[in-house]
């Protein structure tokens, strides 16, 4: 289990460019880096669900980033609060 | 022929047989979830919200636990997502959106509005939400920060906004009857009508 306030990175891995696949992380965290906020609960993952494949069950963590972190120009000035699978999670040092 | 292809009524009807054959449902349960979906109003968020805001207890539960603050009120949450609640306060300000798909607290605020799921939206309430919130005549002071919630899993979200000043003494009633799908997405913020007369209980 991740603790709240760990500092995270959510993984650069692109699985739409290998083939169908059903992703609940948006393509523009991929690579951000954020912090725990807390453990929401543990779900089936939905990557096997979509395609009705035995799906084990996964933490799911709500992750804040500083949203002007995510785009070149420094806006906007919000924090952005997104539930995130662990296994999307990279925990920094 | 593919799936895409085939008539949809006669599609729906087919997988309505073969879930009943195969014992997974039947007709009469297949009704009463359209019922539960079709009867789902913003009225059932907005009582939730005004009782929040008269009983303390209440809304303790409904922050820890938005899904049995919600049955408590009779309101039918079986089968459904987690329900997480966002108190808005004088520091922080909360705005829901769904940037993968639409995913919205059905249960409590029915079928999502068309914006809701409009591509701009999910884009631009990430991107520029004070842009957004300005658009909607909702300007926040300097120092509330904002706090953008992307229901991306397996929680819908909404938001507890805050009670308007100028409703002292008002019924549980009187306050739900402020509160809109808006305000509980978070684009707008409940107002008290000005010049309104106290309706006391």
């Amino acid at each position: 289990m991740i603790a709240p306030g760990t500092p995270v990175r959510v993984r650069e891995d692109w699985p739409e460019t290998r083939g169908r696949c059903h992703i609940r992380t948006p393509h523009f965290l991929r690579g951000a880096t954020g912090r725990v906020d807390r453990h929401l609960g543990d779900f089936p993952n939905p990557e096997d669900l979509a395609f009705g494949r035995p799906a084990v069950r996964l933490p799911l963590y709500h992750v804040a980033f500083d949203a002007s972190t995510l785009w070149a120009d420094g806006k906007p000035e919000a924090e952005l609060l997104v539930e995130l699978y662990e296994p999307w999670l990279e925990v920094l040092p | 022929m593919t799936l895409a292809e085939i008539e949809t009524g006669a599609l729906l009807g087919a997988l309505r047989t073969l879930l009943t054959e195969k014992g997974i449902t039947n007709p009469a349960e297949i009704a009463e979830r359209i019922r539960i979906t079709d009867t789902a109003s913003p009225a059932l968020g907005a009582a939730m919200v005004a009782k929040a805001w008269v009983d303390p207890d209440f809304r303790t539960l409904m922050l820890a636990d938005g899904a049995r603050a919600a049955e408590s009120m009779g309101i039918p949450m079986r089968g459904m997502p987690p329900l997480g609640v966002l108190e808005n306060t004088p520091e922080v300000h909360h705005l829901v959106v769904c940037t993968l798909c639409s995913c919205y607290p059905r249960a409590v605020l029915g079928y999502p509005p068309f914006w809701f799921k409009s591509t701009s939206y999910r884009a631009r309430a990430v991107r520029d939400p004070r842009g957004v919130l300005a658009e909607w005549g909702t300007v926040l002071p300097e120092n509330v920060r904002l706090r953008v919630v992307d229901s991306t899993a397996d929680y819908r979200w909404m938001v507890l906004p805050m009670r308007p000043a100028g409703t002292e003494g008002w019924s549980e009633q009187a306050l739900a009857a402020l509160v809109d799908e808006g305000d509980m997405i978070g684009v707008t913020l409940p107002e008290a009508p000005s010049g309104a007369v106290a309706q006391a209980e």
